[in-house]
């Protein structure tokens, strides 16, 4: 079936196999694969996406429901060869260690700080709460999202005893 | 040697004794030099690479655990359009094994897990594949799996491998026993156990167990093999060690190492479960039968939970002999180790564990007996920790039930008992002065989480709640589990613009270890980082060899290697600039950009024109290319001796500890973490962030093993649980309110720049400080992990606390008399007191006794409870417990139960009145109405008004003798004796006489403390 969609501000035309979901549909046909596949049942995160504003796991949604929408995808974040403020946080806050969770992780961030430009830590931890990391621990994530919201006051560092 | 500042050089510079100042990266928070392309989604993963001619492939697994393959049939499969290969285990008499070769590649006549691969198709598209898996046709027969590691020992057990005779091993390390399903028996034999037991005065004993659990890398295996004419073989994969996945092909194939080519991208966390080697000879099959087309596997998450291995399951008995004063004299420790079908690395988890079973605390006398156990489950590989975190369970809660029985706190006991400079280890390995700190890392953690009180704000916290806190220090330690013998390279190259690339096989699949290297790296030839690159992309055709990413090695190994790579660039900078210049190399220094002399600084040669040879004006070149090549391999490490244990297995030893803060509700079992502290002996830390974010990253994966993660079989061995939904890992919204990390530095001598490895030792220990805090908090006993809420709240309930203790008597210490008393029931709470010796009269306790003057006495009010009544003459004992009941009625009629029946209406039908009662009135001249206690005054007319507060005082008797306090004596005993009646009073009969029915009691609540994998 045809269909017509805009992702990360461009606009695209293809012909989308019925029974394939947006998150193969972004990785195969339109060769984006930033973003990632956990686990192919909504659980983990690792495939999220922006869809008309709303953060959803692109393997539980078809590709031609995705028809005439607009999807922002982790290709999206950076501009004209820079890094946005948030993919700079989580770079200098050492937010990212296999990096398999991070462009899940960063587009649950960038949908929360659509919304709430100065998120408290309990929002934070509920917007990424459906992103797993086994890496991180989650905690030098949140001080990323802080960070990038322009609230984090005093870095946690190692003490050294 | 070479040297960081303008002093004469000293030819045994080490480079731990560097001034922190002239550190310009080590010990500093330099970001990862790998995050960007991770960040920007650029990195490529294995699943991201397509390639010319690329099929799928899918594998058909087992349903059962342990059954006989009858008949496969794969032609409908085989007929589908758009499949290009299909195999069984007929197709493919190839065996792989790491230390212990017993697994095929595809089941052949017997499946042994649940989950095992059967059947493989490689298609066009991965539909198309599933679709002709789905064709095939398999007969089984189902046979009785074997499930329980402890009845190892019954000569009914079902065996696993009953060919186990016949397989190849290690001999040097290993011991397998055929005709069991012992895989392997390690063994430890310290001192004389059954001396020092005699001599102990407490044996304390427990068992402990931990059940399967699943790595949970956020990339599931994948694997893209081709098999190219001429047996040449090229492989992608997501592995953690592509010199490991080339050995072992190379052994179980037959073919060539240099014909075999692995490379590894950008990998999305392996924790040990890709260690070895698992989907790559099954692609590089299917792909052989395809005519060469390369074949790629992705397991879905399900099979990422049976396919592939997990971590095996624990059942630790530990048995304690200790000394009053809190030393520990004698262990003996038995492990069976649930490995699952295959032996994998397991064999060598058990090894590892064997020798490092005690914990990081002296035993004198050891005994360990290590079995790797086969069972019909889905087998065991390395996970992070490799055994000591299922061990470090058993013995941080053992410790804390010792000093519990013996009346220790559990923070002292473990200072007592701790490894020190001197102290001998399990397998004899004297610790050194610089060997690490744990009890500096104990008292660090203490200190953070405030141990042994709660604070104002802990106190408050506890009354407005209704919860208990509760507070543990625990501790842990870990040495690389590798062989004696493991190396490393590294290359570094000197690229025209004076940048250098490095080239090595250390994979990094999260640690940061990349960016530690190119610190040290940068640090020693004193070039800003940003010119230093490491590829994160591994080539076995391209790169230098290195054993494994594995055992929290590879900074030590990897970065000493780099530091001598380092200088052997420098070394060869210096042969040019020594020409060039007419100088002697020990007249030379160098900065960022050139070699110069040191007295003449204009004299000098820059690296780009020294990179890819030196060229005179004239043309002349002289040197070439510049490439720094760095070997290093572990120092004089042994193997240990199979029947004592008794060698020097360690490259280092890293030491920690953990405090945990936990809150409770003594009625619900329902717990939150408020506080976790880490402590870790780093040697030197290198990258700030890095050590936080491992420490912080495992202590939460710890968690997950400790709070909810965990396999859950049926009967049958089928696994019930494979996916998130109901094999939870932890989220943001689970994370402990505060986290502190902390890092001590005591130098490795041997490390780069005093380094040591930290990357598993964060998830080691913490699943026992929760499990103590949460008993020092409502006293629930968890002997088995995971600790859901659900497990606390039985706990709470379980009657009947496990273990045993057996307190010797004096006469037990001889060898003569061997009896010791038993007591059944362990103790809880403060231990008895110590017996007294016979000839000792009792210590006088308490107030001194009163003066014997009667006169005295009487005139001094009585307080407390009032004497006895005298027994009656004729000794009848006092009758206790119920009353007899009351007779019934003569007339039967029933007692009236409920509520009393209405008062009648008054015979003029006035309505009730309901409420307040009316105000009194106010008096008629209004004087404003007295509030508050009315006065003394007897004189005031009080009896219309209701009495409020406190009744008045009973005046004083006109004697003056002192009111009588406290319970008022007991009433005399009616004249006739009769027994004074105690207990709930009798049941009244009904209004028609008659009794009412018994009330049935409630039954008891459960206490069954099932563990999770049966």
């Amino acid at each position: 079936m045809q269909i017509k969609l805009t992702v990360n501000g461009k606009k695209y035309q293809r012909d989308a196999s019925e029974t394939k979901n947006l998150l193969h549909f972004l990785r195969e046909d339109l060769g984006l694969t930033g973003t990632k596949e956990g686990c192919g049942a909504g659980e983990c995160g690792a495939c999220t996406v922006i869809m008309n504003g709303r953060t959803v796991n692109s393997c539980l949604i078809l590709a031609v429901e995705a028809d005439g929408c607009d999807i922002q995808t982790i290709e999206g974040e950076a501009k004209d060869g820079n890094l946005s403020e948030l993919q700079q946080a989580f770079h200098k806050n050492h937010a990212v260690q296999c990096g398999f969770c991070t462009p899940g992780m960063i587009m649950s961030a960038r949908a929360l700080l659509q919304k709430t430009a100065k998120p408290s830590v309990e929002q934070i931890k509920e917007a990424i709460e459906g992103n797993f990391c086994r890496c991180t621990g989650y905690q030098q994530i949140i001080e990323a999202i802080q960070d990038a919201s322009g609230q984090l006051k005093k870095k946690e560092g190692l003490r050294r005893a | 040697m070479l040297q960081v500042s303008s002093k004469r050089r000293r030819a045994s510079d080490v480079l731990e004794n560097t001034p922190r100042k002239d550190r310009r990266y080590v010990g500093k928070d330099v970001p990862r030099i790998d995050s960007i392309e991770k960040i920007t989604g650029q990195a490529l993963y294995t699943g991201d690479l397509e390639f010319a001619g690329m099929l799928h492939g899918k594998v058909l697994r087992s349903p059962h655990a342990k059954a006989k393959i009858l008949k496969i049939d794969t032609t409908k499969a085989q007929q589908l359009p758009g499949v290009h290969a299909v195999l069984t285990g007929d197709d493919l008499d190839y065996r792989v094994g790491l230390y212990l070769v017993d697994k095929y590649i595809l089941a052949r006549e017997t499946i042994r897990h649940f989950g095992e691969a059967v059947a493989a198709v490689a298609a066009e598209t991965p539909a198309i594949a599933q679709q002709a898996v789905d064709l095939i046709e398999v007969e089984y027969e189902v046979m009785t799996p074997f499930l329980e590691p402890k009845k190892v020992f019954d000569k009914e057990a079902p065996l696993v491998h009953p060919d186990l005779g016949s397989y190849d091993y290690v001999q040097a390390v290993f011991t397998p026993v055929p005709g069991t399903n012992i895989a392997n028996h390690t063994k430890l034999r310290k001192g004389d156990v059954n001396k020092a037991f005699k001599k102990a005065d407490y044996i304390i004993e427990r068992e402990y167990t931990n059940p399967n659990v699943q790595h949970v890398p956020m990339e599931t295996h994948i694997a893209i093999g081709k098999w190219d004419v001429g047996d040449r073989i090229t492989i992608h994969t997501s592995a953690q060690s592509p010199f490991t996945v080339r050995n072992l092909f190379a052994h179980s194939f037959k073919i060539p190492h240099c014909n075999i080519r692995v490379i590894t991208p950008y990998l999305g966390g392996g924790f040990g479960g890709k260690a070895g080697i698992h989907l790559e000879p099954l692609c590089c099959c299917l792909s052989k039968m395809a005519g060469g087309r390369p074949v790629k596997i992705q397991a879905t998450r399900e099979e990422e939970f049976s396919l592939l291995p997990c971590r095996s399951g624990l059942t630790y008995h530990i048995k304690t002999g200790v000394k009053k004063n809190g030393k520990i004299v004698a262990q003996k420790m038995t492990m069976y180790w649930d490995a699952g079908a295959y032996a994998d690395y397991a064999v060598n988890v058990t090894r590892a564990s064997g020798f490092s079973a005690s914990g990081p605390y002296e035993i004198e006398n050891a005994w360990v007996d290590a079995y790797t156990v086969y069972t019909n489950k889905p087998f065991g590989t390395a996970y992070r920790g490799f055994g000591h975190v299922e061990f470090s369970w058993g013995v941080e809660r053992h410790m804390n039930y010792v000093a519990s029985q013996i009346g220790i706190d559990p923070l002292e006991f473990r200072r007592i008992n701790a490894l020190k400079a001197g102290s001998k280890t399990m397998t004899g390995e004297e610790i050194m002065k610089n060997t690490g700190n744990v009890t500096k890392c104990m008292e660090a953690v203490a200190e953070s989480i405030k141990y042994g009180r709660l604070t104002a704000a802990e106190a408050a916290r506890e009354k407005k709640t209704g919860r208990k806190i509760g507070k543990s220090v625990v501790a842990l330690h870990k040495a690389p589990a590798m062989p004696p013998f493991t190396g490393t390279v590294m290359i570094i190259k000197l690229n025209e613009d004076g940048s250098v690339t490095g080239s090595h096989a250390l994979t990094d699949y999260g640690m940061g270890t990349y960016t530690s290297l190119a610190q040290i790296i940068a640090d020693v030839l004193r070039w800003p980082i940003e010119r230093i690159r490491l590829p994160i992309e591994n080539d076995t055709d391209r790169d230098p060899y290195d054993w494994q990413t594995v055992a929290s090695k590879g900074l030590l190994l990897s970065g000493n290697a780099a530091i001598l790579a380092a200088k052997d660039l420098l070394d060869k900078c210096y042969d040019v600039a020594a020409q060039v210049l007419r100088a002697q190399k020990c007249d030379l220094d160098h900065d960022e950009d050139k070699v110069f002399v040191r007295h003449h600084p204009k004299s000098f040669v820059t690296y780009k024109q020294m990179a890819v040879g030196y060229a005179y004006p004239d043309g002349n070149a002289i040197c070439g290319p510049i490439v720094g090549i760095g070997r290093y391999i572990a120092q004089g490490l042994s193997n240990l001796n199979k029947e004592t244990g008794q060698g020097n297995p360690a490259l280092d030893w890293t030491y920690g500890a953990h405090g945990l803060v936990v809150e409770v509700d003594p009625k619900t079992g329902e717990y939150t973490i408020i506080k976790v502290a880490s402590a870790y002996d780093v040697g030197c830390v290198i990258n700030e962030a890095s050590v936080r974010g491992q420490a912080i990253g495992g202590m939460l994966q710890g968690l997950g093993t400790a709070m909810c993660e965990g396999y859950i079989y049926n009967d049958k061995g089928q696994l019930l649980n494979p996916s998130f939904t109901d094999n939870k890992i932890p989220t943001s919204l689970d994370i402990p309110e505060e986290i502190d990390c902390i890092a001590i530095e005591t130098p490795q001598i041997d490390g780069p720049f005093g380094a040591r490895g930290v990357g598993e030792h964060s998830m080691i220990a913490v699943c026992g400080a929760l499990g103590n805090a949460i008993e020092q908090a409502v006293g629930a006993v968890l002997t088995h992990m995971p600790i859901r809420q659900e497990d606390v709240w039985r706990a709470l309930r379980n009657k009947k606390a496990p273990g045993k203790v057996v307190r010797q008597s004096k006469a037990a210490r001889t060898e003569k008399n061997a009896d010791a008393e038993v007591i059944a029931k362990p103790r809880r709470g403060r231990p008895p007191k110590a017996a007294k010796s016979v000839a000792e009269t009792p210590r006088k306790r308490g107030r001194p006794p009163k003066s014997a003057s009667a006169a005295v006495e009487s005139a001094k009010p009585r307080r407390g409870r009032p004497p006895k009544a005298a027994k009656p003459a004729d000794n009848t004992p006092k009758k206790r417990g119920r009353p007899p009941k009351a007779v019934k009625p003569a007339d039967n009629t029933p007692k009236k139960r409920g509520r009393p029946p209405k008062a009648a209406k008054p015979a003029d039908n006035a309505p009730k009145k309901r409420g307040r009662p009316p105000k009194a009135v106010k008096p008629a001249e209004n004087t404003p109405k007295k509030r508050g206690r009315p006065s003394k005054s007897a004189s005031a007319d009080k009896s219309g008004q209701a009495r409020r507060g406190r009744p008045p005082r009973a005046a004083k008797p006109a004697d003056n003798t002192p009111k009588k306090r406290g319970r008022p004596p007991k009433a005399a005993k009616p004249a006739d004796n009769a027994q004074k009646k105690r207990g709930r009073p009798p049941r009244a009969a009904k209004s028609d006489g008659s009794m009412p029915p018994k009330r049935r009691r409630l039954p008891k609540m459960p206490t069954v403390n099932e563990p999770v994998s049966n």
